[in-house]
C-alpha cells in the first residue's frame, strides 16, 4: 500500500506516469488555462579534461526537474522546479496560473486525457551503459594530448570530453504524451603554440547524437594533426589588413555564417520580437539564387538531430530558402500561436529550467556545382577563411564572427596566412552576395546559445563565395 | 531543506560510506522574471532551483566531485558515491585541499531584506517602462529585448573540518534594449541595464532615459573610414576589455599556460604608471557581492595593478599553494577549481605626470572615436594571444561635432593598449561590472564600411 501511494504522488522515470500527469494537467485546465505542458527531465552527465599528460578534471553531474508551461490566449507562464511530487507540480501549476492572472474559468473540455504514450526511448535504454567508461575516456584523451606533443613550440595541449544523457517525459493538454532518451557526446582538442613573441591557437570540436560508441571510433591522431597544422600555419601569421573584400568560406564550420547571419532571423522568436528583416518576405527573394538552405533534425547521428523536439513533435526537414526564395520559418508552439507559422519540430530548450523556443537543429546551405578551387580562382584579391571561430547576431540583424585560420587570396591563389580577422555584416545585405556554392557540403557540431539556453546544433555548408564583406582587422 | 539539515545529511551519508573528508557548495534560489511585447505579457517565468556541488577526498588524497539537484537522501548518497568514484581519477599532478581561510571571519553586508514583488507587479512595472520608452521618440518602434527580474538566493559552503558559512541575498535587474527605425535607414538598437537589491531600489526612470538617449543618438549615423584613430573608451567598454583579458591576473590561467603573464610577472610594468586596478568584490556599490568564494575563502579587496605594475594574482587554494601564497577569495568550486575576478575598480594613480589631462571626452575639440559599448566578446577576444577584434557602438567626434558610427570594429593588442593609455579621466562611473573612468588610447585600428 505504501509503495502504491508513493507511485501515485511522484514522477518515476521508466514507469507509467499517465494518471499522475493527467491529474496535474487537468488541474491546470480546471483553473482556466487554455493549454498545459509538462516537460520532465532526468539527466546524467559527465565531463573529463586532459591537460598535457594528466587528467585534471572529472565532473559527473545529475539531476531531475520539471518545466511547466501554461498558455492563456497568446500569453504564457513558465515555472520550473526540482520538486517532482504531485504536490510540487500542482503548486507550480498554481503559480503559473497566478502569474497569468487567470480567474477560475472551467475549461475542462480542453483536455480529453493523454494519448497512448509514444515511447521513443525503447531502443535507447542501454545507451547509458554502452557509452565509454571514465577510464576509457581518460585513456583516449591522454592519447590525443600525447598526439599533440609534436615539438617544443606546442606549449598547451588540452583534450576534453563531455557526455550528456537526458531522459524526458513530455505531456500536454492536446494529448501529447511521449518519452525519449537523448545522448550527446562531444570531444574537443585545443593547442597553443608559442615561439618568442609569436603565439597561435588551434582547436577542433567533434560531436554526435545517439551513437554510444562514437567516441571509441574517434580518430584522435587525425584530429591532432589538423589542430597542430592550424596552429603552426597561424603561428607567424601577420594581422589581416582591414577592409571590404570577397571571401571564400570553407565548408563544415564555415556554415556558422548562415547560422548567425540568417538562421536566427528565420526563427519565429525573432518575428515575435520584430527583430528580423525577413518577417514579411515569405516567398520573396532574400538570397542569391545559388543559395538553398535547410534546417532539419533528421540526419542520423548529427549533433542537432532529435527523435522528438522538446514539445513532443517529430522534427521535419524544413527547406528555409529554395534558390534564393524564402520558403519557411522555424516555429515552435508559441511561435505558431503568435505568428501563425506552423510548428516544424523545432521547439528546443537546454533543460527543464527553460521554456522551449524555436531553435535551429542541423542547419546548412545545400551543395552547389563548383569546386573549392573554382571559387578561389574567381577572386583576384580576397580572403580564404579556412576555420571559423564563434559569432553572434544583434537586435538589428548585424552579425560578426571570428576567423580562426585565414589566408589571403591573390590572383586566384592562396598565399600567406593572416590572423585577427572578423567578418562583419548584415544578413539582408550579405545573403544576396553568396554567389557561388561548392560541391563539398559537410556538417560540423556546435553549441548555440539563445533564449532557451544552450542547445546542440550542427552548422554546415559547402565552400561558398561571398562577393564582398567587411573584414575587421588592423 | 535548510543549510544545517543538508550538512547533517551529508555528514551522515559520508559516515556510512566511510568518506572522511568532504566539502560542498550549495545554492538555493527563487527567481521571477517577466518580458513584455508592446504592452502584452510575453513570457512570465518563475523558477525554484537547488543545486549542490560535493567534493570528496579519497585515501590517496585525490579529489572527486559531483553536482546534483537531487537533494533527497538518496540523491545526496548517490552524489557522494559518484564523487568517490570520480576521485579515482583525481588530479595526481596537483593536490587540492580545504582553503586555509575557510574558517576565517567573513564580512557580510548588512542589507535590509527585500520581499518579492511578485510577477503581477513586475509585469505592471515593465509594461509601464516599455510604454514610456516607446513613447519617448517616434523612431522607437519596439523594445525587442526587455526584462525585469528578481532573485532571492542563499549560498552555502561547509566542510568536514567544521567550516560552515552561508549568506542570503536578493537581487533585481531590468534591461531595456530599444530598436529604432527611420525611413530609408538601417534599424538601430541600444539600451540600458540597471541592478538593485530589489526592484524598488532600481532607478527605472534612469534606465528608460538612458536607453532612449542612447538609441536616439545613434539614429543619424554615418560610416567611418578604415584607419588608426585616437580612441576614448567609455567606463563600460574599458571594463569589458579588462574583464575579457583578466587571465593576465589569473594564477590558474598562468599555470595552464593561457595567460600573457607568468609566475615571475609580479612587479612588471604592464601599463602606464597612471593606472591602478583593484578587484573589489566587497565594494559597497557591488550589488552582486559575495562574502566568500566557492572554497569558503573570504572575499577581499586586492590590488592587481598598482601604478602600472602587476601587484597580485587572483588565487584559489591550489594555485596559492603552488605560488607559495594564500588564497584571495576568487575560486569557483569545481573538479578543477576555477579562478575569476569579482568586480574591477579602475582608477587613476597619483603618478600621472605623463598623461594628457586635456583629453576630456565632454570637452575635447579634436578628432577621436568614442567607444560606448563593445560587442561579441566571446567571438572577438583571443585572451591567450592578447589580441581583440570587436564590433562596437560609438561615435566619431570631429571638431566637437559627433556622429554615430554605422558599423565598425576596433582591433588591437591588450599589451599595446595598456602601454598606450594617454589619459585616464578624473570622473569615475559605476557600471554593472565595476567602476572606471573614461580611458583614452593613443591609436587603435578601426574598420569601417569605407
Amino acid at each position: 500500500m505504501v509503495s502504491a501511494s508513493i507511485k501515485s504522488t511522484e514522477i518515476r522515470f521508466g514507469e507509467c506516469n499517465k494518471k499522475l500527469l493527467e491529474e496535474v494537467i487537468f488541474y491546470g485546465i480546471s483553473l482556466g488555462a487554455d493549454f498545459v505542458e509538462l516537460f520532465i527531465e532526468n539527466s546524467d552527465n559527465s565531463s573529463v579534461l586532459a591537460e598535457e599528460d594528466f587528467i585534471t578534471s572529472v565532473s559527473p553531474s545529475f539531476g531531475k526537474g520539471a518545466g511547466i508551461r501554461i498558455f492563456k490566449d497568446k500569453r504564457d507562464g513558465f515555472v520550473s522546479t526540482n520538486d517532482l511530487s504531485k504536490h510540487g507540480l500542482m503548486r507550480s501549476i498554481s503559480q503559473a496560473i497566478e502569474m497569468l492572472d487567470i480567474s477560475k474559468n472551467n475549461n475542462n473540455s480542453n483536455f480529453n486525457g493523454l494519448d497512448k504514450i509514444k515511447d521513443y526511448s525503447k531502443s535507447k535504454m542501454d545507451w547509458l551503459n554502452e557509452v565509454p567508461t571514465i577510464n576509457e575516456v581518460s585513456e583516449k584523451l591522454l592519447l590525443s594530448t600525447k598526439s599533440l606533443k609534436k615539438d617544443k613550440k606546442v606549449v598547451v595541449r588540452k583534450g576534453s570530453y563531455a557526455r550528456n544523457w537526458q531522459e524526458v517525459i513530455i505531456a500536454s493538454s492536446d494529448g501529447t504524451y511521449a518519452t525519449d532518451i537523448r545522448l550527446h557526446q562531444t570531444v574537443g582538442l585545443n593547442i597553443i603554440a608559442n615561439d618568442a613573441q609569436y603565439r597561435s591557437n588551434g582547436s577542433r570540436r567533434f560531436g554526435s547524437h545517439g551513437i554510444p560508441n562514437e567516441f571509441r571510433l574517434w580518430d584522435h591522431e587525425k584530429a591532432a594533426n589538423e589542430v597542430y597544422e592550424t596552429s603552426m600555419n597561424m603561428l607567424y601569421a601577420d594581422y589581416v589588413q582591414a577592409g571590404q573584400m570577397p571571401v571564400v568560406l570553407a565548408n563544415k564550420f564555415g556554415g556558422v555564417i548562415f547560422h548567425e547571419a540568417c538562421g536566427h532571423l528565420l526563427e519565429t522568436t525573432q518575428i515575435e520580437r520584430g527583430t528580423t528583416p525577413f518577417s514579411d518576405k515569405l516567398n520573396e527573394k532574400i538570397a542569391h539564387e545559388s543559395v538553398t538552405a535547410i534546417d532539419e533534425g533528421l540526419s542520423e547521428g548529427s549533433f542537432g538531430s532529435l527523435s522528438i523536439d522538446d514539445e513532443g513533435m517529430e522534427p521535419e526537414k524544413s527547406i528555409l530558402i529554395k534558390d534564393g526564395i524564402l520558403k519557411k520559418f522555424l516555429s515552435d508552439r508559441a511561435g505558431e500561436l503568435r505568428t501563425g507559422h506552423k510548428r516544424t519540430g523545432s521547439g528546443r530548450r537546454q533543460n527543464y529550467s527553460f521554456a522551449a523556443a524555436s531553435r535551429m537543429r542541423n542547419t546548412y546551405i545545400a551543395k552547389g556545382e563548383f569546386t573549392k578551387e573554382e571559387l578561389i580562382n574567381s577572386i583576384s584579391d580576397g580572403l580564404y577563411c579556412k576555420s571559423m571561430g564563434g559569432g553572434s547576431v544583434g537586435a538589428t540583424g548585424q552579425f560578426n564572427f571570428a576567423v580562426e585560420e585565414g589566408y589571403l587570396i591573390k590572383n586566384g591563389k592562396l598565399t600567406k596566412p593572416v590572423k585577427g580577422a572578423t567578418l562583419i555584416g548584415d544578413a539582408k545585405e550579405v545573403m544576396p552576395k553568396i554567389s557561388m556554392c561548392g560541391n563539398d557540403l559537410e556538417l560540423a557540431p556546435g553549441f548555440c546559445g539563445s533564449v532557451s539556453g544552450s542547445v546542440n546544433v550542427t552548422v554546415g555548408q559547402p565552400h561558398i563565395k561571398v562577393d564582398s564583406i567587411t573584414v575587421g582587422g588592423r | 531543506m535548510n543549510a544545517t539539515e543538508i550538512t547533517t545529511q551529508i555528514t551522515t551519508a559520508a559516515n556510512i560510506l566511510n568518506i572522511d573528508k568532504w566539502d560542498y557548495g550549495a545554492s538555493f534560489s527563487n527567481d521571477y522574471s517577466v518580458q513584455v511585447d508592446r504592452g502584452s505579457a510575453k513570457q512570465l517565468k518563475a523558477s525554484q532551483k537547488q543545486v549542490i556541488t560535493l567534493r570528496v577526498w579519497n585515501k590517496e588524497n585525490l579529489v572527486g566531485i559531483t553536482t546534483t539537484s537531487d537533494l533527497s537522501k538518496t540523491g545526496i548518497k548517490k552524489a557522494l558515491k559518484q564523487a568517490n568514484i570520480a576521485s579515482e581519477f583525481g588530479n595526481k599532478n596537483e593536490f587540492t585541499d580545504f582553503s586555509p581561510l575557510a574558517k576565517d571571519p567573513i564580512q557580510v553586508k548588512e542589507i535590509d531584506k527585500r520581499n518579492p514583488l511578485g510577477i503581477k507587479k513586475l509585469l505592471k512595472i515593465l509594461r509601464e517602462a516599455e510604454s514610456k520608452l516607446i513613447e519617448s521618440h517616434e523612431a522607437i518602434k519596439s523594445i525587442p529585448y526587455n526584462g525585469l527580474s528578481e532573485s532571492f538566493y542563499e549560498r552555502i559552503y561547509a566542510n568536514s573540518d567544521g567550516a560552515f558559512r552561508n549568506y542570503s541575498k536578493s537581487q533585481a535587474a531590468i534591461y531595456l534594449y530599444a530598436r529604432a527605425e527611420e525611413k530609408d535607414k538601417k534599424p538601430r538598437s541600444s539600451g540600458s541595464v540597471k541592478l538593485g537589491y530589489g526592484v524598488e531600489d532600481i532607478d527605472i526612470e534612469s534606465c528608460i532615459k538612458e536607453a532612449a538617449k542612447k538609441t536616439i543618438a545613434h539614429l543619424d549615423y554615418s560610416s567611418i573610414k578604415t584607419g588608426k584613430y585616437l580612441v576614448c573608451l567609455s567606463p563600460e567598454a574599458f571594463l569589458t576589455l579588462m574583464n575579457a583579458f583578466s587571465s593576465i591576473f589569473n594564477a590558474r590561467s598562468i599555470i595552464d599556460g593561457v595567460s600573457l603573464s607568468d609566475k615571475n610577472s609580479i612587479g612588471d610594468l604592464i601599463s602606464i604608471p597612471a593606472l591602478n586596478i583593484y578587484d573589489d568584490g566587497l565594494n559597497e556599490k557591488n550589488i552582486s557581492s559575495a562574502p566568500f568564494d566557492g572554497e569558503g575563502t573570504p572575499t577581499k579587496k586586492l590590488s592587481l595593478i598598482n601604478k602600472g605594475k602587476l601587484e597580485n594574482f587572483l588565487h584559489s587554494e591550489s594555485t596559492a599553494k603552488i605560488f607559495n601564497t594564500i588564497p584571495t577569495g576568487h575560486a569557483g568550486l569545481g573538479s578543477k577549481v576555477s579562478v575569476s575576478p569579482d568586480w574591477l575598480v579602475i582608477e587613476k594613480s597619483n603618478e600621472c605626470s605623463d598623461i594628457n589631462m586635456a583629453l576630456e571626452h565632454k570637452n575635447y575639440q579634436g578628432n577621436f572615436v568614442y567607444i560606448e559599448e563593445l560587442n561579441a566578446i566571446h567571438a572577438g577576444v583571443r585572451a591567450s594571444q592578447g589580441s581583440f577584434s570587436l564590433p562596437f557602438e560609438g561615435w566619431l567626434y570631429n571638431n566637437g561635432k559627433k556622429s554615430s558610427i554605422e558599423s565598425a570594429t576596433v582591433a588591437g593588442d591588450i599589451k599595446y593598449l595598456l602601454k598606450n593609455i594617454i589619459n585616464i579621466e578624473n570622473e569615475e562611473e559605476l557600471t554593472t561590472s565595476g567602476i572606471s573612468p573614461h580611458v583614452w588610447i593613443n591609436e587603435l585600428s578601426i574598420t569601417g564600411d569605407e
